[in-house]
């Protein structure tokens, strides 16, 4: 479990998180949602200690991770998958070597299992065929993918994904939102997606954290956020047409 | 004053970032391929234009050292022991650092930059890496392993460059030039060079890496480090040598 307490962000005198409290919990897919610009980047980079705080802090299981020394907190981030806005994939490196390496890094595997469980890695976020091209020759919806394996390739305990399937099509989108779900349930991770796409929302969201301007408005489930009376959330969640075509059919029942 | 401020904030983040580099490596296989890499890109894909430049300024330094000294009172082979103490002395370690600086630097300073803004750096630091060690310190060795090497080439090169105008416009003898090559030769000048490109190597590689490695922002940041790097570096290849002179030949 992840434990978020009392954390503010504040860059020069621009307040960008302010007193964010919440809970992430384990084999769950806790998603955190909210307008462009709203923090959630800032707030999972905080998360795994990237930015630094302003005040509060961040809990792993029971450890302050935000008070640990850089090579205290090595012991935890070698337990963190983690898929960046904008894939970070290196780019002196090809496809299978981008996911591969942590693998290099932290196994003693043979270069022959090591090259099966990335191939394996990247079958499951269907990339095939691409192992030899560099991040330069792929879509920018496949650097997301290969990002995904390479932040899976270890089993970590920790998943953390921002807007994994933002510039994906649908239904690469489902897909990719359903391997997150899977990874977590099947490796009990604790695991925290940002995103704005409320087919995620409605797909996987089992724990739902809304942020608006860098408060939490709004807490709960995709059973629950249709019905919610959050005007602030109402605006984000109906601007979706999907999402109002699915209330008035839940309406009619 | 605010400029002083800045710059020992600068030098303090500088000193700061080199304790992170040199730090235990995590995984010395991993490094030793590294290292290799970087050899490649800082070391050999250097090596063609530094035997040109080398070339072309021996055999110029020969020719204006010819031309210049027409006086029936000096002797011929004066020149073949100026072209051979000038490459020696300051061209092959100096004018290669500066070279080496434009180049290099801006290379060193513009990779990890881009490493830098498209959060490839942020995502070692996630798996736990020290990023510092991993990127910097290969570049730092792969530096001082190979700057000595293109300070021999390029004295090798710029002597036989000084030769070969002498053969081709016979402006003196090819023998008294020869004579020259071997006259009065002090060996310490090829250690003084020598130390002189290490420690050229280490303030090129470490200070780029600093700049590409600090930036914030986007591409245009990127430009500006890389700028920074080629001018930092340089100016201070040619403060360390005038220090290492006096240093070492006073
Ligand atoms: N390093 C920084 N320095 C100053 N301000 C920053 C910095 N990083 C982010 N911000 C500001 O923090 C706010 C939140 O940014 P953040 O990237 O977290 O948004 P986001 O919710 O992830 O948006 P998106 O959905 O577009 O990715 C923005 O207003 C941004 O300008
Ligand atoms: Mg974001």
């Amino acid at each position: 479990m992840i434990r978020v307490e009392h954390l503010t962000k504040v860059f020069d005198d621009k307040v960008v998180l302010e007193d964010i409290t919440c809970t992430f919990e384990k084999g769950k897919t806790n998603l955190i949602i909210g307008q462009s610009g709203s923090g959630k980047t800032v707030l999972l980079k905080s998360i795994v200690g990237l930015i630094e705080p302003t005040e509060g802090d961040v809990y792993y299981g029971d450890v302050n991770f935000t008070r640990l020394s850089f090579t205290e907190k090595k012991d935890i981030r070698k337990k963190i998958g983690m898929l960046f806005q904008g894939a970070a994939l290196f780019d002196s490196a090809t496809v299978e070597e981008n996911v591969m390496f942590p693998l290099h890094m932290f196994t003693d595997m043979s270069d022959e299992e090591k090259r099966e469980r990335a191939n394996f890695c990247l079958k499951r976020v269907n990339v095939v065929n691409a192992n030899h091209l560099y991040p330069a020759e792929i879509s920018g919806g496949m650097k997301k993918r290969v990002a995904l394996a390479r932040a899976i390739v270890l089993n970590p305990d920790y998943l953390f994904c921002d807007e994994p399937n933002s510039g994906l099509d649908p239904q690469t989108s489902i897909l990719i939102d359903q391997l997150i779900k899977e990874i977590t349930e099947e490796f009990q991770t604790v695991t925290i997606v940002n995103t704005h796409d409320m087919n995620s929302v409605m797909g996987i969201g089992e724990k739902i954290l809304f942020i608006h301007e860098g408060r939490k408005v709004w807490e709960g489930n995709n059973k629950e956020i249709l019905s919610s009376d959050n005007e602030i959330l109402n605006k984000f969640v109906f601007a979706n047409q999907m999402a109002m075509e699915l209330k008035k059919a839940r309406g009619n029942k | 004053m605010w400029a002083m401020g800045n710059l020992l904030y600068q030098l303090g983040s500088y000193i700061l970032l080199l304790g992170k580099v040199f730090s235990k490596p995590e995984k010395k296989r991993i490094y030793y391929r590294q290292f290799l890499q970087e050899l490649n890109n800082i070391g050999i894909s250097s090596l063609g234009i530094v035997l040109i430049i080398s070339l072309f300024m021996g055999s110029v330094v020969t020719l204006q050292t010819a031309y210049n000294t027409e006086s029936p009172f000096l002797p011929k082979y004066l020149i073949g022991l100026g072209c051979r103490d000038s490459m020696i002395l300051e061209f092959s370690s100096t004018m290669i650092a500066l070279f080496m600086a434009g180049k290099a630097g801006s290379n060193i300073a513009s990779e990890l930059g881009t490493m830098r803004i498209t959060e490839q750096i942020d995502a070692l630091e996630i798996m736990g890496i020290n990023s510092a060690s991993f990127l910097i310190l290969p570049k730092i060795v792969a530096s001082l392993f190979f700057f000595p090497l293109l300070t021999i080439i390029s004295i090798i090169t710029g002597i036989f460059g000084g030769w070969l105008s002498v053969v081709v416009t016979g402006v003196i003898p090819v023998p008294d030039f020869n004579y020259g090559l071997q006259y009065a030769f002090n060996p310490f000048f090829v250690t003084y060079t020598l130390i002189k490109s290490t420690i050229f190597a280490f303030i090129i590689s470490s200070i780029s890496s600093y700049y590409g490695y600090t930036v914030e922002g986007g591409a245009l940041e990127v430009g500006r480090a890389s700028t920074k790097a080629v001018v930092y570096s340089s100016i201070n290849v040619l403060l360390f040598n005038v220090i290492l002179t006096q240093l070492l030949l006073s």
